[in-house]
């Protein structure tokens, strides 16, 4: 199959010191939906603004829908469309407005102009409010117009950069809904990035989770998870009897992978269940005081945690903590 | 022809925000009313001073009013751009092929109708206060002529900064600084020859002297056709200029992306 997307070694750096880019490479085949898995800051949003010629990167080369971003930018322009993680849709002005605007800057014009504004809008559900200011529309509303506007000069390839952030649970179904309907019925190359595993799971065919700016795991979401091979177990402590616990755990049968984060403890086997009684006595024997003990069947957030050897939650408020 | 298009769309987009905010449209069309009656009041003495020829007091100022407001008026489009970049529109137009020189150029053609709407507003206020237009009708077109050059040579401007600072405070201070120093070092307020010498000299290079001068000849006194015609080039070439400093900002701008 065709690579719709292809990136390589991207680098980019912010001064003063800020790597948001550092070796990233992906292929995406055509028709699919690849996502870009990742916690705040890890270079999603940075890929996408590359990939779509909003910027160049320091090193590295990518092609999109066979066009060198570097070489043909306005090439690569015509042939994708961009739903960005803000609302680009002017809110002064009405849905249809913004739609025909959108058009014009595509060079569609005219009666094709006005036939497909008027489909698009009906389409994405908004032929009611279609003359009402976009700053009127629910966050639902916004984001569907936004989809309309970056599919209305039929792109070959889409990006969709954290498309449900900020919708309510019932939006963000909706949204995924709309997703893989372009996938399935239009056959559309999209790049999707989340910072929801569960996102990434339900419609990414293929999927790279990122850290520090590059791809440290790629494949489909079952074989990630079946790469684990078993569950995860995480022991929260008291106080700093890390180091004990850890030596606890790491000449136990049984279980492996035994890693320390703050006063969290992470251990992987192959039958949770049957290794927690172990795991809790040999913790005891060694006068640890276990807080809580959970055990997680693979998912996601497991794959991110062993490839990251952080857990996601902590990386993603991390990252805003360093933003704010 | 795309490019032509595109511009009066963005143009369009400027427009119907102007005609949708009524409260906007009062204040921008009462602005320069206001002006008008507050300054003539201020300068209604400078007919007195020895060495005065500007005729009446009002036919001295209107020129002045309308260019000052032109660089007022004009100096915060990139305003505009600042919303944009915040807002995310900015992000998806540069997404898009769209001709850079177009949103550029759409803004500062929105900025030039209203200023040209505006100096109408004050031509026709003077005119009830007794000014007299020399130059009649082609006198009075030409000076909204210059003033809408002005105005777009500072929108570009303005758009530029935007890109580049893309703070609100940062256009704020950059537009305060330059608006006053350079309306003072014109004869915008003060006839010519009742200046220092240094002012008279720096004026000759500031744009906004060209627009007043050219503006006064052609509307109230008797056209000097070579003055009002390389002034009005003048014009045209740095409006053209700094329109092609503001279309190379986006690059800027996404360098820093």
């Amino acid at each position: 199959m065709t690579a719709a997307i292809s990136a390589s070694e991207l680098r980019k750096s912010y001064p003063p010191e800020v790597r948001a880019l550092d070796g990233l490479s992906i292929s995406v085949a055509e028709g699919t939906i690849f996502g870009l898995l990742g916690p705040n800051g890890a270079g999603k949003s940075t890929t996408v603004r590359v990939l779509a010629t909003l910027t160049r990167p320091d090193g590295g080369s990518a092609q999109v829908a066979g066009v060198d971003v570097l070489a043909d930018p306005v090439g690569v322009r015509r042939a994708i469309g961009v739903v960005g993680q803000k609302h680009g849709c002017a809110p002064e002005a009405t849905g249809r407005e913004n739609l025909v605007l959108q058009g014009e800057f595509y060079g569609i014009s005219g009666r094709e102009l006005r036939t497909r504004v008027a489909e698009s809008l009906e389409r994405f559900g908004l032929g009611d409010a279609a003359d009402r200011a976009a700053k009127t529309y629910s966050g639902g509303m916004q984001r569907r117009l936004d989809i309309a506007m970056g599919l209305l000069h039929r792109p070959q390839v889409l990006f969709l950069d954290e498309p449900t952030t900020g919708l309510d649970p019932e939006a963000r179904v909706e949204m995924w809904q709309e997703i893989e309907r372009l996938a399935q019925q239009e056959r559309m190359t999209i790049l999707l990035t989340t910072h929801y595993m569960e996102e990434a799971d339900r419609l990414a065919s293929r999927l790279a989770i990122v850290d520090r700016g590059r791809v440290v795991v790629e494949g489909t979401p079952g074989e990630l998870k079946s790469g684990l091979r078993g569950d995860t177990i995480h022991v929260e402590l008291d106080k700093a009897q890390g180091g004990e616990a850890r030596e606890a755990l790491a000449s136990l049968d049984g279980v492996e992978e035994v890693s320390l984060e703050g006063a969290t403890l992470h251990a992987r086997a192959i039958d949770g269940g049957a290794a927690i009684p172990a795991v809790l006595a040999a913790l005891d024997a060694r006068g640890v005081r276990a807080l809580s003990v959970t055990l997680a069947r693979p998912s996601l957030d497991e794959v991110y945690l062993r490839h990251a050897g952080r857990a996601f939650a902590r990386a993603d408020s991390e990252r805003e903590e360093v933003a704010a | 022809m795309t490019a032509a298009r595109q511009t009066w769309q963005v143009t369009l987009r400027g427009l119907r925000v102007f005609v949708r905010q009524p409260a906007y449209v009062a204040l921008t069309l009462a602005q320069p009313l206001i002006w008008l009656l507050l300054f003539g009041a201020l300068f209604k003495a400078i007919t007195q001073i020895p060495g005065f020829h500007g005729g009446s007091y009002i036919d001295f100022l209107t020129p002045g009013i309308v260019v000052m407001l032109a660089v007022s008026s004009a100096g915060w489009t990139g305003m505009g751009f600042i919303d944009d970049i915040a807002g995310g529109v900015m992000d998806r137009e540069l997404a898009s092929p769209v001709w850079r020189g177009a949103l550029n150029a759409g803004s500062v053609i929105y900025a030039a109708l209203v200023v040209a709407l505006q100096t109408v507003l004050i031509v026709l206020l003077a005119l009830a206060l007794g000014a007299n237009y020399v130059g009649g009708v082609g006198g009075v077109l030409l000076l909204i002529l210059v003033a809408a050059l002005l105005a777009a040579a500072f929108a570009s401007l303005s758009n530029g900064v935007a890109l580049l600072a893309r703070q609100r405070e940062a256009l704020i201070g950059a537009v305060s600084f330059v608006i006053l120093p350079l309306t003072f070092l014109s004869s915008a307020l003060m006839q010519e020859s009742l200046v220092p010498g240094w002012i008279r000299t720096v004026a000759k290079f500031n744009p906004v002297n060209w627009a007043v001068v050219a503006g006064r000849s052609a509307a109230m006194q008797h056209i000097d056709w070579g003055l009002v015609a390389s002034r009005i080039g003048l014009l045209v070439a740095v409006a053209l200029l700094s329109a092609t400093l503001a279309t190379r900002a986006f690059a800027r701008y996404q360098r820093s992306l």
